[in-house]
């Protein structure tokens, strides 16, 4: 089946469905006596011109976004091999039990007693995630992965303060492999940025790190496996020249799908991490979120964590603000808990044993479809990969066919793409991360429509550069979005 | 149980492929030292069964709003929330898709996006809509960053009535920042503009007022902008979207950057989270807007479409230079919001936002009504008071719970100096009768 859905029509926006007067909400009678606005509110209080919000009945509200909906690609549609994205299955059950009442309609200021559940919930879910990264004790309050980086510098920063050593240590050290993300959060959080180049086989160039090191770093920041999807062989010799200068070490976890229950961050020397609830723990990336990006820390660090903590004190789980040493909130309340409810959900489904398999095979499948596709693609690493790996496009660029051009014609042939130009040390580049829930023949159609792309590159340039073809629209205009930017609706001039 | 679909013939032909002949060789490269020696210690794997009935345990644990009458507000609001929103957000067309990255597969979060951006310029009279921010509090850090990005200023003046956490959120990322955090006053609920005049400077980035604030009391926001302006500060106003149906917008009223929390928008309470932050601004900020914004183009045979636009701000691009960190944000709340206003349209946000306002002024007359209770300020308000009671709040409040009534929010919990007072929250789901119990049940215990 060539694209999704195969509609073509432009699709009127639900502004330019509305009709004056039509209308899809009810509400009960008002059963007090009504409040003339302008007899409650002076003048200055009262809005002067209408919101003009759309006007439409139902069941053309629920035809318009259904019909949207049919213009989107998810997990559920197909094959989504985004690489650092671990677009795995999210399991219908995590679904439905996060959306029980008891999680739901509750509110975060209920007297503790009251909501014990929930809290049971946070509790638990947090020593599951120290005790799969080899922490000591977590915050489930960041809301995704790079609000966790955020929070996980910060408490990097006051323990630094703690000792006296906050003016000193200014810069924090990023690999040029790293997420943008990593960079943006260390500047965001008041620090210098420092690159440092990767080596020949992908990992930390342990002499650039020699470099760089000294007095006035407060932290390395590190994904590994690596977002070549290769596992950095010195973890330990990266975390030892960091230690020995009074630096810590931030595991970013947004890879952790490669390593769980084989090798925990904690026992690598990382001192703080973050999790990316919806990649590892399956809760589904939402079009964009919402996520969870707990973080789990080492003990001499447990201070610094954000207020509230969810502690257990006997048989009762409380919300403990006192915490003098505490960074602040970095949120209001408690953190995405919904989210926390499917991560919970799956790792308690899975187990140990089922969270260790779930690295074992998002591995091999991605060796796998590595091994087959190196032959049509120019592997720049050519070794064992992790839960990911990264093919590039030169071959392809000889005949004039970009990586833009191939992720395009997947589209076509009903795949989503892998991520693309990133990471930046490697020109044309395809990330590609299976994930532990596709099948052999899934993987072997995926395959196949790769070798086919890379056939067509030869035979027939053009067909690639302008795909995709069978989309409900065809490629779009980036460029001229971008500098002359329309972000809203305005109805037409009368 | 996992979800792992291979046999083992898969495995060991996908093994053969390879060329291995164990899965333990694809690991050979990490560190035996470090390598876990032995089984995570994590409760046992459970069937669906098992975990239905562990997690709904879980959740019999947790009394919720719908087996108490709820007057609590503080941020998060007992709004209705229509069918229709929870039926289109459970499509998985749009829960299980990542960042449309891929616009040609992604047109229908794109549009719904950029149908949410439209919805919050209106509501707000300001001019560009961001995709959405994590929550209320980290939209208005973001804003104070953004702030000071474009004054090349440091210091950061927010009022005492803005919401406690997200004061304690701004004050947790501007020190970090090293930007300074100074705060207003405020006198009988309200935000005292003429400290503002006094503290506002050439060094000022922006000024943050909430509206209605905290205490429910109605800012003269208009004054407060004036006072910022004054010193070419900006002026960012966080508002309730329910009450933009009849409040005036913060384009009326001269704001530079609308920034809130819309949970109220469709989105469950959810024990505080996922909620959706906002942010809409004046065109001539939108490059130093943070977050995603999707943009309207054509493709290559003139057919309109959506697209993320103006990435060069964004930190994949611009790394560390980038208007903030943000990445993934909320976007299945975003829908969720798009859905509700949808479904409310032109006539329903101002029904909705009138019924509230009414059935919050006739609870506050009611309670007015009981010797020794009274409404504690004089400002305008909208769907929240604080009360003064002859009891403490807190005894109060547990008094209320015997009669199956979440009675508010006792203000000492946040202002100690108020510690005599109860904040209460009255939407449109409360009826005259449970607000009538509320008065009976208050009365018996003061």
């Amino acid at each position: 089946m060539p694209g999704i859905g195969g509609i073509s029509m432009s699709m009127p926006l639900i502004f330019e469905k509305s009709r004056p007067g039509r209308k899809a909400y009810s509400l009960p009678e008002l059963d007090v006596p009504k409040k003339e606005t302008s007899d409650s509110l002076p003048e200055w209080a009262r809005r002067k011109q209408d919101p003009s919000l759309p006007e439409i009945s139902e069941v053309d509200l629920i035809r318009h976004f259904t019909e949207l909906s049919r213009r989107n690609f998810g997990v559920d549609q197909g094959f989504y091999p985004l690489g650092s994205c671990t677009m795995k299955y999210n399991p219908k059950i995590n679904e439905d039990v996060a959306a029980l009442p008891g999680f739901n309609n509750i509110h975060p200021y209920q007297p503790e007693e009251l909501v014990q559940g929930a809290l049971e919930l946070m509790y638990e879910f947090g020593r599951d995630l120290c005790e799969i990264s080899g922490m000591h004790e977590a915050s489930l309050q960041p809301a995704a992965g790079a609000h966790g980086e955020l929070t996980g510098l910060m408490i990097i920063k006051a323990y630094h303060e703690s000792r006296g050593e906050g003016e000193k240590r200014t810069k924090v050290i990023v690999p040029d492999s790293a997420h943008g993300t990593n960079p943006a959060s260390a500047a965001f959080c008041g620090y210098r940025v420092v690159e440092v180049k990767s080596d020949e086989r992908g990992g930390v160039d342990l002499d650039s790190l020699r470099e760089v090191i000294s007095d006035d770093v407060a932290a390395l920041m590190l994904t590994n496996p690596n977002t070549l999807g290769l596992f950095d062989e010195n973890a330990v010799e990266i975390a030892e020249i960091v230690h020995n200068a009074g630096g810590l070490l931030y595991y970013d976890g947004a890879n952790m799908n490669a390593i769980v229950g084989i090798v925990r961050p904690g026992d690598m020397g990382f001192d703080v991490l973050h999790y990316n609830v919806h990649k590892t723990f399956s809760a589904p990336h939402g079009g964009g979120g919402p996520g969870c990006g707990a973080i789990a820390v080492k003990e001499f660090l447990a201070p610094f964590l954000p207020v509230p903590v969810v502690e257990k004190q006997g048989d009762r789980y409380v919300l403990n603000y006192n915490r003098p040493q505490s960074i602040g909130m970095v949120k209001g309340f408690y953190g995405n808990f919904n989210v926390m409810v499917k991560g919970f959900a799956y790792i308690r489904s899975l187990g140990a044993e089922g969270l260790r398999k779930v690295a074992e095979t998002a591995v091999l499948n991605a060796n796998y479809v590595m091994t087959k596709l190196k032959e049509y693609y120019n592997l720049p690493y050519d070794r064992f990969c992790k839960h990911e790996f990264v093919i590039d496009s030169s071959r392809q660029v000889k005949h004039g066919v970009h990586t833009g051009d191939i992720a395009k014609a997947l589209l076509d042939l009903a795949f989503h793409a892998p991520t693309i130009y990133f990471p930046l040390i490697v020109r044309e580049a395809m990330m590609i991360e299976p994930t532990e829930t596709e099948s052999k023949e899934t993987l072997d159609a995926f395959i196949e429509a790769m070798i086919k792309i890379a056939e067509l590159a030869e035979t027939s340039p053009e067909t690639l550069q302008t795909a995709p073809h069978h989309t409900v629209v065809g490629r779009l205009d980036d460029v001229t979005a971008a500098r002359k930017p329309i972000p809203r609706w305005t109805p037409p001039e009368e | 149980m996992d979800y792992v679909p291979h046999t083992n013939e898969d495995r060991s032909e996908m093994l053969k492929a390879i060329g291995i002949s164990g899965i333990e060789e694809l690991f050979s490269d990490i560190p035996s030292e470090v390598k876990l020696d032995r089984k995570l210690d994590l409760p046992p794997p459970m069937s669906e069964l098992e975990l239905r009935k562990h997690l709904s345990e879980l959740a019999g644990k947790n009394t919720t709003t719908d087996d108490m009458v709820s007057f609590l507000g503080a941020g998060v609001y007992d709004h209705y929330v229509p069918s229709v929103v929870k039926h289109i957000i459970s499509r998985s067309e749009f829960y299980t898709a990542y960042t449309p990255y891929q616009a040609e597969v992604s047109q229908g979060m794109l549009q719904s996006i950029f149908e949410y951006q439209t919805l919050m310029c209106e509501l707000t009279g300001l001019d560009i809509s961001n995709a959405s921010l994590y929550d209320g509090a980290t939209a208005i850090a973001e804003a104070a960053t953004m702030s000071s990005r474009l004054t090349r200023r440091q210091e950061i003046i927010i009022s005492q009535a803005v919401h406690p956490e997200y004061r304690s959120t701004l004050k947790t990322y501007a020190y970090n920042l090293g930007l300074e955090v100074k705060e207003v006053p405020f006198t009988d609920g309200s935000t005292d503009i003429e400290a503002i005049k006094e503290l506002v400077s050439d060094k000022t980035a922006c000024v943050i007022l909430q509206n209605p604030n905290f205490f429910g009391c109605i800012e003269n926001m208009a004054l407060a902008a004036e006072a910022a302006h004054e010193k070419k500060a900006l002026f960012v106003a966080c508002v309730d979207p329910i009450s933009l149906g009849i409040l005036a917008a913060p384009g009326e009223y001269g704001a530079d950057i609308a920034v809130g929390e819309a949970q109220g928008l469709g989105i469950p309470m959810g024990f505080g989270g996922p909620h959706l932050g906002f942010m809409t601004c004046r065109q001539q900020y939108i490059r130093q807007m943070p977050g995603r914004v999707v943009g309207e183009t054509r493709d290559n045979q003139g057919r309109r479409g959506y697209i993320l636009t103006l990435q060069a701000r964004e930190q994949h691009i611009r790394r560390e230079r980038a208007t903030s960190n943000i990445c993934s944000n909320q976007a299945l709340c975003a829908l969720a919001a798009t859905v509700y206003l949808s479904w409310l349209g032109k006539q329903g946000i101002k029904e909705v936002a009138e019924q509230c306002m009414a059935k919050a002024h006739y609870a506050c007359e009611e309670l007015s009504k009981i010797p020794g209770v009274e409404r504690m300020h004089r400002a305008p308000f909208f769907k929240e008071f604080a009360i003064r009671t002859p009891v403490n709040p807190e005894t109060l409040s547990k008094g209320l719970l015997e009669s199956n009534i979440l009675g508010g929010l006792p203000l000492g919990r946040f202002y100690p100096e108020l510690s005599d007072s109860l904040l209460i929250a009255v939407t449109e789901k409360r009826t005259k009768e449970e607000i009538d119990g509320l008065c009976r049940a208050l009365e018996g215990l003061v």
